[in-house]
């Protein structure tokens, strides 16, 4: 569980990046945090693995207050995905770069072992256990730096940007994941202005502007909210906007699932050819 | 980080930003000159204040206090050695003229840091670009010298996400001895190193596919041109120069003691 109290944060060159930050995520919860460029995303997320601690208020990991513990210890608990797999790779291969943090964490060399091979299948990166994670392309390095995440199992699963320079079949293929993993009760935190992407997932959304939270909820009734999404520069999901320009229809509303607005149109439909 | 921040130019209009980095860079090499003439702290100290107009005038008193801040471990380093060797030097006696040396030397790094640093925070690497190209060095090195200074800050932050990242995987940079330390820092300088390359690769082929070095003899968009203010600057330089030379060969400076005592 991690919960965010009250929590403002100001970088050292003066900017104002969080204001009056409060919720809470439960054990299990995906949670998809949006809102345009620099609306305070990433550094919203640092404050969860302990990289930042707020400079008011507090952030709690399962009880635990941030600013009184390690980033390393946070981390095995949280494990945090950056965007830029650039930032992280160093390694000679990806069967090292994988094992890199477990090293840190101070597993068996037994356990390394398998946990290496389990990341690689599960990520569909055996066939690359041996080569450079440099010589990839750049949606495998990006699998790769997931996977050397997600070998140590963290309970907290943190991934900015997910989605940026994926094509259609690398962001199903995330979806899946995720969508796994919250069936073994993960807490999964996305940080994206991807639309599309979290319409698809319907996870709870938080919306966020100039370093404030401006809306919380269901994402079915936050990205079916134009005047909500507006506040942050979202555009709302291509269902949303066909359905509200097909008012003569009186579709519902909240709607954001491509299935649901196929049902839905349909009986429509029939029942006007009736 | 907070060095570089001192060094690090933010485009605002002041009399001295829109000075001629010509002259400027004339004036730096003055005060260097000043500074190394002399072993005593008075002149030091006024060499010193010279520099406090500037900075109000440029109105960049917080980066400039920021990277003056910045220096306080190796200042007290050079005063600490300093105070040692004179401590041995005099057969392990201290005495007040020891004291007032090791702090003039400590005072000379100061003045050094202090007038780059107003020099730095003050000329828009483009304009430096254009000053060297006027001292008729070929445009390939004038290119590479402000590319570099404009790339610091950005590698600076990169450094930063990166430790970051690696941190989050664990990395604990301030554990284990002296040599685990050093080899803590590898995650954290490969990706940095292979970014580097991999922007400086995109870099040029941007260059390129932009007609770099297409003709011989390029045009400016902007054309360094001397204006009044260069001249006054130039004048101030100059005094400054001929004070300080003056001095130094015909004047014997009192020590702070002695010059204390002097006035009471
Ligand atoms: N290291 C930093 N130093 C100073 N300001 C920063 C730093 N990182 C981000 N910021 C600023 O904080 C604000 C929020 O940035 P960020 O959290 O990266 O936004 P997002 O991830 O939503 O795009 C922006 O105004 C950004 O310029
Ligand atoms: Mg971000």
């Amino acid at each position: 569980m991690i919960e965010v109290q009250d929590v403002g944060f100001t970088y050292p060159s003066g900017v104002e990046a969080l204001r009056g930050v409060a919720f809470t995520v439960n054990n299990g919860e995906f949670i998809a945090i949006m809102g345009q460029n620099g609306a305070g995303k990433t550094t919203l997320v640092k404050h969860f693995n302990g990289l930042l601690k707020p400079s008011i208020g507090r952030v709690l990991v399962d009880g635990i207050e941030t600013k009184k513990t390690s980033v390393a210890s946070l981390a095995k608990k949280v494990g945090f995905v950056f965007q830029n797999p650039d930032h992280q790779l160093f390694s000679e291969t990806v069967e090292e770069e994988i094992a890199f943090a477990l090293k840190n964490f101070g597993f068996e060399e037994e356990t390394i072992k398998k946990r290496v091979t389990w990341a690689l299948s599960f990520l569909e990166l055996k066939k690359y256990r041996k080569t450079s994670p440099f010589m990839l392309s750049g949606g495998e390095r990006k699998r790769v730096a997931l996977a050397s995440v997600l070998a140590w199992n963290p309970e907290i699963l943190i991934l900015d940007e997910p989605t940026i320079g994926q094509d259609y079949k690398q962001k199903e293929k995330l979806r899946q994941f995720i969508l796994q993993m919250q069936t073994q009760e993960k807490t999964i935190v996305i940080v994206t202005h991807d639309v599309e992407f979290v319409a698809e997932c319907n996870p709870r959304v938080l919306l966020m502007t100039e370093g404030r939270i401006v809306a919380d909820g269901q994402g079915k009734n936050i990205l079916a909210n134009p005047e909500v999404l507006a506040k942050s520069s979202v555009v709302p999901p291509q269902v949303v906007q066909i359905f509200s320009r097909l008012n003569e229809l009186e579709l519902p509303k909240n709607v954001i699932d491509l299935y649901e607005a196929k049902d839905l149109l349909l009986k429509k439909l029939e029942k006007r050819l009736r | 980080m907070s060095v570089f921040d001192g060094l690090k130019y933010r485009k605002v209009s002041s009399p001295i930003h829109d000075l001629d980095p010509r002259i400027k860079f004339f004036y730096v090499c003055a005060i260097f000159v000043g500074a190394i003439l002399f072993w005593t702290i008075l002149p030091l100290l006024i060499l010193f204040a010279i520099q406090i107009p500037f900075v109000l005038l440029a109105g960049v008193k917080r980066e400039w206090l920021r990277s003056l801040r910045g220096t306080i471990f190796l200042a007290a380093i050079i005063f600490l050695t300093n105070l040692i060797v004179r401590y041995f030097a005099s057969g392990g006696a201290l005495l007040v003229t020891d004291l007032e040396f090791a702090a003039a030397m400590t005072l000379r790094f100061i003045v050094l840091v202090g007038s780059f640093s107003v020099f730095f925070l003050t000329t828009s690497p483009d304009h430096l670009g254009l000053a060297l190209e006027r001292t008729r060095m070929p445009y390939e090195f004038s290119f590479a010298f402000t590319t570099a200074v404009r790339f610091v800050p950005v590698l600076a932050e990169e450094a930063q996400t990166i430790m970051d990242a690696q941190k989050a995987r664990g990395l604990e940079l301030e554990k284990g001895n002296f040599l685990k330390r050093i080899r803590n820092y590898i995650p954290v300088l490969v990706p940095l190193i292979v970014s580097a390359i991999r922007r400086s690769l995109e870099l040029a082929e941007a260059m390129e596919s932009r007609a770099w070095g297409a003709t011989k003899k390029r045009t400016n968009l902007y054309i360094l041109r001397l204006k009044q203010g260069d001249f006054i600057l130039f004048v101030i330089t100059i005094v400054i120069l001929m004070v300080t030379v003056y001095v130094r060969i015909y004047i014997d400076v009192p020590g702070l003691s002695q010059f204390l005592s002097g006035v009471s």
